[in-house]
């Protein structure tokens, strides 16, 4: 298990260092609106989303629009609902008390960081844990050192750091590719999103592509099995196999 | 010069809901997942989700970031595809854009 959350930790150092520099640029702005670095902390250890935090504290006026605040950060997160499903193969056989520990510290990289080692045959929960101890780790050092001392990186958009991001799940992407039946929901994914952002507020577009893309595999099949569970109602279900044998 | 602090109520009712929605959208994927059928059109939609989501994580990024980023991306796909180093991928895209910015 240590090992294995070893492996993931370092795996998700690269991208670690963009999340830090981020991390710095939050903190900054905390600093600003007046947060206690003690709040900030606060905040990265039991919310861990960065673009929900983001929101949070430029909505960070007093009085504190708390409810319009969640619902805001319901809506970006809206994606982990997908993430989390997504993680059922990797979680099977776990116990509750560590799908319930572990899924806290369930970011977008160490997801797909997890999510790619795993289609390769490498990765485990100790691996997503360490993954998500690292990120909290260095975007907690991050915003806390930008609260003190500003933004680490004034201008992050100068050295690409921005683009660290889009490298990072380029990359990532690149290795969940499974072969020719990709093409179809793969692009339509990849077009519903840009379509999606351009229109729509927050995260909408994650949540949009991901499942519009998904459901063309998906799609031919539901038809089918939804008619026949339609044909067979409940009481005749046990006479089904005879039925079928007869055939 | 700051602005008036937030009440010490607000404040922990803020940072309180927001991690609670945010967890249990986390954990309630997760568990939901395993009452959906694992069979037929679900499996397969369960199986693709992983790659779309991550697409459309990043589709609109690229998309936005012009030929310059449109370029850098397919440089980092097509390293990652060849040397499958994540790092390196990375460090190649992220050189591109910035030598881009420094020079256009």
């Amino acid at each position: 298990m240590i090992d294995e959350m070893r492996r993931g930790a370092l795996a998700n150092l690269p991208v670690g260092a963009s999340v830090a520099a981020y991390g710095s640029v939050l903190g900054m702005l905390a600093a600003q609106k007046g947060l206690t670095w003690a709040q900030l902390l606060a905040m990265n250890l039991t919310v861990f989303a960065g673009s929900a935090q983001f929101v949070m504290v430029e909505m960070w006026t007093p009085p504190l629009p708390v409810v319009e605040m969640t619902l805001a950060v319901l809506i970006i997160n809206m994606r982990y609902l997908l993430i989390g499903a997504s993680l059922n193969p990797l979680f099977q056989g776990k116990s509750l008390v560590q799908k319930a520990g572990i899924m806290h510290l369930v970011a977008d990289e160490n997801w797909a960081v997890t999510m790619a080692a795993y289609r390769n045959g490498g990765a485990t929960t100790g691996f997503l844990l360490g993954g998500g101890i690292c990120l909290c780790s260095v975007w907690s050092m991050g915003t806390l050192l930008g609260h003190q001392l500003g933004a680490l990186v004034v201008h992050p958009e100068r050295f690409a750091l921005d683009f660290a991001f889009v490298a990072v799940f380029t990359a990532l992407t690149v290795s969940m590719w499974r072969g020719k039946s990709d093409i179809a929901p793969w692009v339509t994914a990849a077009l519903l999103a840009v379509i999606a952002e351009r229109w729509l507020p927050g995260k909408w577009y994650i949540v949009i592509g991901g499942i519009g893309g998904a459901l063309i595999p998906a799609l031919p099949s539901v038809f089918k099995s939804r008619k026949k569970t339609h044909a067979k109602s409940p009481e005749t279900a046990p006479v089904k196999p005879i039925t079928e044998k007869t055939k | 010069m700051t602005p008036a602090p937030a009440t010490d109520l607000s404040i922990a009712m803020a940072i309180a809901g927001a991690a609670l929605a945010t967890y249990s959208l986390r954990l309630g994927g997760l568990l939901l997942a395993e009452r959906l059928p694992k069979n037929g059109g679900f499996k397969r939609f369960m199986e693709t989700l992983p790659g779309t989501i991550l697409l459309a994580l990043v589709a609109p990024g690229i998309f936005s970031a012009g030929m310059l980023g449109g370029g850098a991306a397919l440089a980092t796909a097509l390293c990652a595809w060849k040397t499958r180093n994540l790092l390196l991928a990375m460090v190649v895209g992220m050189a591109i854009v910035a030598s881009g910015r420094l020079l256009l």
